[in-house]
């Protein structure tokens, strides 16, 4: 499997993002900084997490606008899957190719812990492998993980099956002290209308080993594998 | 010419930073305050001399860039 890192000035996941792809899949991913203009063809494209431009006018808002994006938006109509952690969930909001915006959490703390979360939609590019409904772990590390949409924008979310995780108790339920941020609706990750892009906050790339906590990451990338193996 | 952008989050959208400066001057003993919403201010000056082209361009900078258009709106003012 062929694939791509995007790396922009202030990411810091970058490096495990690479481990992580290559753990999971066997090869090596190909970094890409953000000067670049062209993306090599490649079967899955990841925007790590970290500060890109230090977070300066909107967290994203600048790393949106780097020469590599067109290159991106190109990708992504193609279909290739699109994997936005953190960072990159906030990156591909101000892209547009996700709705949606990333604000400041709601308790305005930088939360840095394991979360709960219930596997909401197991139809897409990334979800595939993970039980339906599923309560799985995984590391947050954000301080503007707050999802909000416009109410039009949040039901053709909730209708289109496209809400990947929300936050959740140890026992699955989706409750207001299980929202750690305060996102609408307790999200934590969604998909495109395509469900070949997926935005989370949580950090699949930092639970792909026991070592590390856990196996709940590997997920993430064993079902886009798959689905490429099997294609 | 320099013009003034005033880039605010739209109504209804939730403000935990206003909303925590709202509490500190309360507990500075500032009562009557009904509501504190915070945003950004930005100044840029412009080679530009007419103030129409001007205000065209600088509303497709805060549209491309300076402002989220799904939680802010924006304001632009000229001295």
């Amino acid at each position: 499997m062929r694939s791509a890192v995007i790396t922009f000035p202030g990411s810091n996941c970058d490096r495990d993002m690479e481990v992580a792809i290559k753990a999971v899949t066997g090869s090596q991913p190909i970094r890409v900084w953000h000067q670049e203009t062209t993306l090599p063809d490649v079967d899955l494209i990841a925007l790590p997490g970290g500060f890109s431009y230090g977070d300066y006018l909107r967290c994203g808002a600048i790393a949106a606008r780097s020469a590599i994006i067109p290159g991106l938006i190109r990708a992504a109509n193609r279909g290739v899957p699109i994997l936005g952690v953190c960072n990159g969930f906030q990156i591909l909001t101000e892209i547009g190719l996700l709705p949606g915006a990333l604000m400041r959490n709601a308790g305005l703390n930088f939360i840095c812990r394991d979360v709960n979360l219930r596997v909401e939609a197991t139809d897409s590019a990334f979800t595939r492998q993970y039980g339906d409904k599923a309560v799985i772990r995984m590391p947050v590390a954000h301080q503007d993980g707050n999802y909000f949409a416009e109410p039009h924008t949040l039901a053709a979310l909730e209708d289109g099956g496209r809400i990947a995780f929300r936050y959740c108790d140890p026992d699955g339920k989706i409750t207001k002290s299980a929202n750690i941020n305060g996102s609408t609706s307790n999200i934590a990750g969604i998909l495109s209308e395509e469900r070949t892009i997926l935005g989370m906050m949580p950090h699949p790339e930092r639970m792909i080993d026991d070592a590390l906590g856990g196996r709940d990451g590997r997920v993430v990338f064993e079902s886009v594998f798959k689905l490429l193996e099997t294609a | 010419m320099k013009a003034r952008i005033h880039i605010t989050l739209k109504p209804g959208v939730l403000d935990p930073q206003g909303k925590a400066v709202h509490h500190a001057l309360a507990g500075l003993g500032f009562d009557g305050i009904e509501d504190v919403r915070q945003g950004k201010y930005i100044e840029v000056d412009l080679a530009e001399p007419d103030k129409d082209k001007a205000h065209a361009k600088l509303d497709e900078m805060c549209r491309k860039l300076l402002a989220n258009t799904v939680i802010e709106n924006y304001t632009i003012t000229f001295d």
